[in-house]
């Protein structure tokens, strides 16, 4: 007998109802219209498909994602090693901690031009950006999770003859596994920021330029386009790696036993 | 001192960061293949005496030989049990009672051999691929346990090990690991603040005083144990009166 069909999962007709009625308010807003700046979701979508279709997309996204992913990796080598260090080490904490506490509080727009001054516009201007923004949550993640490793399990481990060496590597690193990949991610959110911050303050190129170009010659659609392409990419990547992120450590193997 | 005693305390005393006195000038020792029970009010040192005997602090004074050889750190002799159980959350039953084992280099086959056993040993056969999370406290003490008795130490050091269990778990584990002890020969140092476990359990009772924790008495039930069952021994007479005066003694310290 034939059976209806019935979706796996009604959360999934949710999510594509919450899309349809954001986008629905979006091109009635365009057509009504609030301003001229302003395109209808469907014009957007059109410029984007032009973009797309002349490369000047693609194109900047090569260049966008440059700076991001070297100033990404840079932080996963350099910054969950400061923070290990930082966990592990009174000498290492007392003498790096300030450091990325002031990085964490100053405001990133304002170091920007400082940057510009010593590296001048290029690529290493851009990745420092990157990495100014995105290190402190690497590093301070990375330090609290060695910093946070259950005590007791500690003890135990020492209990029964467990080495110090044996300690980091079967106890606090597994233990700061989930923080430091966590870490990485909320890393690469705020590398998205910087990336991005730097494109419009220091040279335009890539995305940045884009958007900035778009504006100044009113061509709103393909400027909102690639407004609407980078936080696209962006949220994909980060939900992406926060579901990684669940699969790697599962939260019920995490927690103190 | 008696001239078996396989762990003695000799003058211990521990002050926290210069503030605290837990424990001051306690003398004892334990004899081997017995059960001794550390008791005492909250606060009294008893966790940080059984701390020390395992190695895991160290005393402000005096000194602790175990075996005729001076403490300097936690050593193969001793194993300890956990009131927190301590259990690697990420790594299965086989891996966390093999654990000791690992730490030790002893390769995997040989070591998950031996932790299969004591599994069965300890009545967790089945459970060997479950994830502490998914185990009760009783059942997670149990594997605390079986990591203790994996290392073969002589010396169990138990730490208030059925705090975190509900009493019909615990009533069942109690009997049982009185069985399991016997029969391996193991000398335990058990701590507890309940009257009833303490007595239940032990061939010696350590009374200790409140902070900082001296030796307030100590206390030989002497309970025939033999064939008899769990019940019998809560009705003996020398369990009812050893229940009766560790609680004339504690109940001056209870304010």
């Amino acid at each position: 007998m034939p059976r209806t069909h019935r979706p796996e999962n009604p959360r999934v007709l949710w999510h594509l109802a919450s899309f349809a009625l954001v986008f629905g308010c979006w091109e009635i807003a365009g057509r009504w219209p609030i301003s001229v700046a302003f395109p209808p979701f469907s014009q957007t979508v059109l410029a984007l498909l032009r973009m797309l279709a002349d490369g000047s997309l693609p194109k900047a996204y090569v260049s966008t994602l440059q700076p991001l992913v070297i100033g990404v990796i840079l932080c996963g080598i350099a910054g969950i090693g400061f923070g290990i260090g930082m966990g592990l080490s009174r000498a290492v904490e007392w003498f790096t901690l300030p450091v990325f506490i002031i990085l964490q509080a100053a405001p990133m727009a304002a170091i920007i031009p400082l940057i510009t001054y010593i590296y001048g516009i290029g690529l290493t201007a851009k990745v420092l950006a990157v990495v100014f923004l995105a290190a402190p949550v690497v590093v301070m993640n990375s330090y609290k999770g060695i910093r946070n490793t259950n005590p007791s399990l500690i003890q135990m481990c020492r209990a029964f003859l467990g080495t110090r060496s044996q300690e980091v590597v079967k106890i606090i690193l597994p233990h700061a596994g989930a923080l430091i990949f966590a870490g990485l991610r909320l890393g690469l959110a705020m590398g998205f920021i910087g990336v991005v911050i730097a494109e419009l303050l220091i040279t335009p190129t890539g995305i940045g330029d884009l958007i900035t170009y778009h504006s100044s010659v009113a061509d709103y659609p393909e400027m909102f386009a690639a407004v609407a392409s980078i936080i696209l990419i962006a949220s994909l990547t980060i939900h992406g790696l926060e579901r990684l992120e669940r699969r790697l450590f599962p939260p019920e193997l995490r927690g103190s036993s | 001192m008696s001239a078996d005693a396989i762990v003695e305390v000799a003058g211990v005393g521990k002050t926290y960061e210069g503030r605290v006195q837990a424990l001051a000038d306690v003398s004892l020792g334990f004899p081997s293949g017995k059960l001794s029970t550390l008791l005492g009010p909250s606060g009294c040192g008893k966790t940080t005496l059984l701390k020390i005997i395992g190695g895991l602090i160290p005393a402000t004074t005096g000194e602790v030989w175990v075996k005729r050889r001076k403490v300097e750190g936690p050593g193969p002799e001793r194993a300890f049990v956990f009131q927190d159980f301590a259990l690697l959350p990420w790594a299965t039953v086989l891996r966390n009672v093999a654990f000791g084992l690992e730490l030790r280099g002893v390769p995997t086959a040989e070591r998950e051999e031996i932790a299969r056993q004591q599994i069965v040993e300890v009545g967790l056969a089945g459970f060997e691929s479950t994830y502490p999370h998914q185990l009760s406290g009783g059942m997670r003490q149990r594997v605390g346990l079986a990591r203790a008795l994996a290392v073969d130490a002589d010396i169990i050091l138990m730490d208030e090990p059925f705090s975190s269990v509900d009493e019909q778990t615990r009533r069942k584990f109690q009997e049982e690991l009185l069985d399991l002890l016997r029969r391996k020969q193991k000398t335990v140092i058990f701590v507890t603040h309940s009257i009833e476990e303490a007595a239940y359990l032990s061939d010696r009772i350590v009374l200790l005083s409140p902070r900082p924790g001296t030796v307030s008495k100590i206390i030989q039930p002497n309970i025939a144990r033999g064939q008899r069952s769990p019940d019998e021994i809560r009705r003996d007479k020398n369990y009812l009166d050893a229940v009766d005066e560790i609680w004339q003694i504690l109940r001056r310290y209870v304010a």
